[in-house]
């Protein structure tokens, strides 16, 4: 009796098995093909595409919407504005809120349990998007580069996974150096943080990802198109395309007719897209890590 | 007593002025801006200052609660909002239980590695990518045209009717392996031992995944689901704000995106702050009583 239920559920497990395998295929499938199928567009020729019937690989193979992009002034400096702030502004967030933390991490630092309090309680509320934009204005942060870099240049919540990181490093490191007469300032800059090189990457890498893909910023706080960062950018062609009735591509002002503003979309898209993709195996290294920490803290 | 104090602070310095510089920054970009909230009590215009302008009381909120414009907003803010906690909550734990219960490592590996990767793609391209499939000559016209040989072309971004269902999907194909994460991680800390006794006694597959593994996760899905309720009123702004468009409209305006119409792009800075603020408070109480509501039945909270 026994034997016969163990090859009856054995066999439903294999169908499981089986099942599962196949939605997972389904899963990967459904997440990949739209990626897929944006590189075959802009592989393909614009006029061509417009006749439809491109599933798997470009039809009539040309690099010239790519060398539309790359000749497209506005692209460009969109492009140019969305390197600086991702390493700028990356930057100054990861040192500047490593730097607070390397204080707040301190047991017997004076005033301590009001610093994290007041913190913590701006992750539950906030002013909201009309008053902060209002301090931007009145702090004339509107409408400069600043405003990618000044008002993001802090994370609290990053804080609480750098000061969990920051209390496993072995208090005796910091304290010979601070026998040899160096200041905290001193002990945070050569001792702490090349100890934090993991970590330090990971919170980078995310605030590399946040500031790349943001186009809300360039949208909300920037007018002149010289400052807007190339989603902002591509937000503009696409919300444009969405509210047409028709989205019947035009050909753009360029001298190739060929390309079209459908084609020239889909190759900003590939171009824009690719630094993620290219940062992506190193992001996956840590963020199952990061998320981690921040369940813990969070 | 203050002499010891300020020579402890003293000894301290270096360590108190770079906690001071990040409590100025909080102060700064933080609390005036909750201060700047007074203006929804205000007759605020740009070229006074907050404290110049005078009081109003509560005239801005009844503005909002008697405007044609709001009811409409709040019906689509909560209706996207619970379609997606029905639906995008509990697929990415069945997702996460499926993942695990795969037999191949490598397998295993290379799912979790594709379905993370939406995640890290800005609303933007994602938006751009779904307007153009569904436009009149976009694929899914396309391929409705080959199923069906009378199916007539239609843009879908143009109809209201199926924004709800654009944004729901949309979401989850996005979020729905990065969603996964956090419970995957729980699953991997259950005690093997367990599975093992229970094969021990002839549990199958289904009995193990009902009464091992999700009870198990049963404190992280209380925890998520805390702060997915506290989450109500936020739509994902980025997203709403690519696939709404002037034709579906209608269904598509949520308060996020009306706050920043009525405040950033028409200037209603008072009214637009308390329809910001109302939403705030209804967050907070969410947080709070959902909190507590999922403490009392299955002993998880968040604090």
């Amino acid at each position: 009796m026994s034997k016969v239920n163990k090859i009856k559920s054995s066999k439903g497990e294999q169908t499981f098995d089986v099942l599962n395998i196949v939605l997972m295929i389904v899963v990967c499938f459904v997440t990949l093909y739209p990626i897929w199928y944006t590189v075959v567009l802009s592989f393909n020729d614009g006029t061509d595409a417009l006749k439809g019937g491109i599933f798997w690989f470009p039809r009539e193979f040309t690099l010239d919407n790519y060398k539309a992009v790359f000749r497209n002034r506005g692209i460009i400096t969109a492009y140019t504005i969305t390197i600086a702030r991702t390493f700028i502004g990356t930057f100054i967030n990861v040192f500047f809120t490593a730097m607070v933390a390397y204080a707040f991490s301190k047991k017997d630092l004076i005033g301590r349990k009001y610093y994290i309090a007041l913190g913590t309680f701006t992750m539950f509320f906030g002013g909201g998007l009309i008053p902060l934009f209002l301090l931007l204005k009145s702090l004339q942060l509107l409408d400069t580069f600043m405003v990618y870099i000044i008002p993001t240049m802090f994370n609290f919540f990053n804080l609480l996974i750098f000061m969990s990181f920051f209390s496993t490093i072995p208090a005796s490191l910091e304290e010979s150096a601070k026998m040899d007469g160096a200041n905290d300032l001193v002990v945070f800059l050569r001792i702490v943080l090349p100890l934090s090189k993991p970590v330090l990457a990971t919170i980078a890498l995310f605030t590399g990802v946040w500031h790349w893909n943001d186009y809300f910023f360039g949208v909300v706080y920037i007018n002149k198109s010289s400052l807007q960062p190339i989603q902002t950018y591509l937000y503009k062609i696409v919300a444009e395309a969405g509210s047409s009735r028709m989205a019947i591509s035009n050909p753009v002002g360029v001298s190739k007719s060929n390309v079209t503003s459908n084609s020239i979309k889909y190759a900003t898209m590939v171009v824009t897209t690719l630094p993620i993709v290219l940062v992506y195996p190193f992001l996956q290294k840590y963020f199952v890590k990061g998320v981690m920490l921040g369940a813990v803290k969070g | 007593m203050k002499g010891r104090f300020l020579v402890r602070f003293k000894k301290e310095k270096y360590l108190q002025m770079m906690a001071l510089l990040g409590m100025l920054w909080i102060f700064i970009f933080n609390y005036i801006p909750m201060y700047g909230i007074i203006i929804a009590f205000k007759d605020y215009s740009i070229i006074k200052s907050i404290s110049e302008v005078p009081w109003v009381g509560f005239k801005w909120f009844l503005e909002v609660f008697t405007d044609d414009n709001f009811l409409p907003v709040m019906r689509n803010t909560l209706g996207i909002s619970l379609f997606k906690l029905g639906l995008g909550f509990p697929l990415p734990i069945v997702f996460a239980i499926l993942l695990n219960e795969l037999r191949g490592k490598h397998f295993k590996r290379f799912v979790q590695t594709i379905s993370y990767l939406p995640h890290f793609l800005s609303w933007v391209i994602l938006g751009g990518i779904l307007i153009a499939w569904l436009a009149d000559t976009g694929l899914f016209n396309e391929l409705l045209g080959l199923a069906n040989t009378e199916h007539e072309p239609l843009n879908y971004m143009a109809k209201p009717q199926y924004f709800w269902s654009i944004a729901v999907l949309s979401e989850i194909w996005k979020e729905l392996g990065w969603n996964a994460i956090i419970y995957l991680a729980a699953i991997s800390g259950i005690d093997a031992q367990m599975y093992e006794a229970a094969t021990v006694d002839g549990a199958n597959r289904m009995q193990k995944i009902w009464f091992i593994t999700l009870p198990s996760i049963t404190g992280t899905i209380s925890i998520l689901f805390v702060l997915a309720v506290a989450g109500l009123l936020t739509t994902n702004f980025e997203q709403i704000l690519v696939l709404k468009n002037s034709l579906n409209a209608p269904m598509a305006e949520v308060i996020d995106t009306y706050v920043y119409r009525m405040g950033i792009q028409a200037a209603r800075f008072s009214y637009a702050t308390a329809a910001g603020l109302f939403k705030s408070v209804i967050a907070l109480i969410l947080l709070l009583s959902a909190n507590k509501i999922t403490k009392r039945l299955t002993g998880h909270g968040l604090y």
